[in-house]
């Protein structure tokens, strides 16, 4: 399993990741170790196994659709980089 | 004080040979000496430990489980006004506006916090070395790591800075320090103690437990912070056990299984020695010892490397630089802002596993990665279930060698990952394991693991505080902190 460098950074772009092209050939040789290594998986049959997404096989518990949680919007945005007005700030995506 | 297990301290308390802020201050003391030398502490917080110790002195009647007793969280749990970094520089602003359950029902039960301990960046890895605030060290050798990720919480025990610590264990972060720093760890079954406010790493794994230096301590961490929370959809709502209550019942004829996989190349033959000196104790004490088999056992490391980075890619997409912790400077653009603040504060192992995790994840390769990941998940498991048919436990060492030195393996991802062949699976199948001390390597510690069906914790703390009260493994303390 070796990757290239356009997939590695098509992967980074996925994981929105910027990766230095110094740091390309080392990613380059860990994602490609890491996922030769997962290879061993080939090894066993798992012809009509149920996949197992989680240890309980349990419904998802569901709960009355009430208020539960009160406004903390200032406690919670005081730990924000940049808000203004109760909004949180980003770059302009609309020119 | 220090030397007194958590047991014998409640004890100590409530005859009032010493009061909590005496007990308090003397961890303070200790921790403050040792924190240069082993740095298990993110964050101190001596001021609300003495606060909280003053509290719990001023309680005369009806007092709370762990009233007054001094312990320390793993900095992956949120704690309201305190910074909770999970060991990352992503999160190195971050104060927590809440707390995590498990903190809320410590604090109920009287605990005094002395604050967050250090640990592998959002729970990746096996050794405390990826930690943006440096590396823990063992306290049995100060050139060796202390196991990870929960590196800090078991060192801080190891070397008696807290009565008992927290920490969370994904793959085997709390039983592969617990081994290595030669105290007790216990993973208890999924769903059994809340997550919320633990900061999520692989979300089916993700279990939260205390390390202790016995059992029977362990045992009391675990009855503060077990059961229902409707705040964790995935935490189960069944009745909790009496673990100190039951913990001297009979464990005569209890079955007990060795996988013959896990005695297999690989394992270091002094951690085979000390195994089968741990089980003609057990025989002793009345278990039936008998080999079992988990055949797909050997997958585990391969199919929780799939399925932990998926999780994790999808969990960590959440630090965006947008609504909290670490955002880049003079972002141009809304790509820009996601990719640079992602990029310069997350470490080199949390990258590559974000990364592991979008690609098995991504169209054209999900069959081939996920998809079979979660079928040898199931084959895993099952296999475990068929072993409970037979018997009430299974057994093996904790890891294949003792603590390896800092630096040892950091550059090579998947000779770290190897040190986690025996406690993996248990995550993978989500059920409860516990690692005990069984004796000294080179004067390293060694770590025996005993797991059990779902919610049977009762079992495995029964079995390990009998054995505890015919061996003194687990009362060793390492020189330079005694």
């Amino acid at each position: 399993m070796a990757l290239t460098t356009a997939e590695i950074l098509n992967i980074a772009k996925l994981a929105r990741l910027h990766v230095e092209e110094s740091e390309l050939a080392d990613y380059q040789q860990d994602l490609s170790a890491i996922l030769g290594f997962v290879e061993q998986m080939e090894q066993v049959n798992v012809d009509g196994v149920e996949p197992m997404a989680h240890p309980q096989d349990m419904a998802q518990s569901l709960r009355e659709d009430v208020v539960t949680e009160s406004d903390q919007r200032d406690h919670f945005q005081s730990i924000a980089p940049a808000t203004a007005n109760g909004l949180y700030l980003v770059p302009k995506v609309l020119e | 004080m220090h030397n007194l297990t958590l047991a014998q301290q409640l004890q100590a308390l409530a005859a009032g040979e010493f009061s909590s802020v005496e007990l308090t201050q003397h961890y303070i003391k200790r921790i403050e000496s040792h924190q240069e030398s082993l740095n298990a502490f993110v964050t101190f917080t001596p001021e609300r430990a003495l606060e909280a110790a003053q509290k719990a002195d001023q309680v005369s009647a009806d007092k709370p489980l762990l009233n007054g007793i001094p312990i320390a969280l793993k900095d992956i749990f949120c704690t309201q006004g305190v910074k909770t970094s999970s060991g990352s520089k992503m999160l190195d602003n971050f104060i927590a506006p809440y707390d995590a359950t498990v903190v809320t029902k410590l604090q109920q039960a009287g605990a005094v916090s002395l604050g967050k301990t250090n640990m592998d960046e959002f729970a990746m890895g096996s050794s405390s070395e990826s930690s943006y605030y440096g590396d823990v060290k063992n306290p049995w050798d100060l050139s060796r790591v202390p196991g990870g990720s929960s590196g800090g919480s078991a060192a801080a025990v190891a070397a008696r800075l807290a009565s008992a610590s927290m920490g969370t264990d994904t793959g085997g972060s709390i039983r592969q320090p617990a081994a290595f720093c030669g105290i007790t760890g216990l993973k208890p079954t999924y769903g059994r103690v809340s997550r919320y406010g633990m900061i999520a790493y692989a979300s089916s794994l993700d279990q939260a437990g205390p390390f202790g230096v016995s059992a029977l301590d362990c045992a009391y961490l675990l009855q503060a912070i077990a059961g229902h929370d409707a705040k964790d959809s995935t935490s189960v709502d069944q009745a909790v056990d009496d673990y100190t209550g039951s913990i001297n019942d009979d464990i005569r004829g209890l079955r007990i299984g060795l996988p013959e996989e896990f005695f297999e190349e690989g394992l270091d033959a002094d951690i085979r020695a000390k195994i089968d000196a741990a089980c003609d104790q057990l025989r002793e004490l009345g278990c039936v010892i008998k080999p079992v088999s988990l055949p797909n056992a050997k997958l585990a490391i391969a199919a929780y490397y799939v399925i932990a980075p998926a999780e994790c890619s999808s969990n960590l997409s959440r630090f965006d630089g947008v609504r909290f912790g670490y955002r880049c400077e003079d972002p141009v653009d809304l790509a820009d802002l996601y990719s640079r603040s992602r990029s310069e504060a997350f470490g080199p192992e949390v990258k590559r596993r974000i990364m592991v995790g979008a690609y098995a994840l991504s169209a054209g390769y999900y069959d081939a990665y996920y998809l079979r990941a979660q079928k040898i998940r199931r084959l895993i498991s099952e296999d475990y279930q068929k072993a409970f048919a037979e018997v009430d436990v299974v057994l093996s060492p904790t890891t294949p060698t003792t603590a390896f030195k800092t630096n040892e393996k950091v550059d090579d991802p998947i000779t770290m990952y190897l040190s986690d062949i025996y406690t993996i699976g248990v995550n993978l199948a989500g059920l409860p394991g516990i690692s005990i001390p069984v004796g000294f390597s080179q004067k390293l510690p060694v770590g025996m693991q005993m797991v059990s069906t779902y919610f049977a914790e009762e079992t495995l703390l029964r079995i390990a505080h009998q054995f505890q009260q015919h061996t003194d493994w687990h009362l060793q303390t390492p020189a330079e902190f005694e």
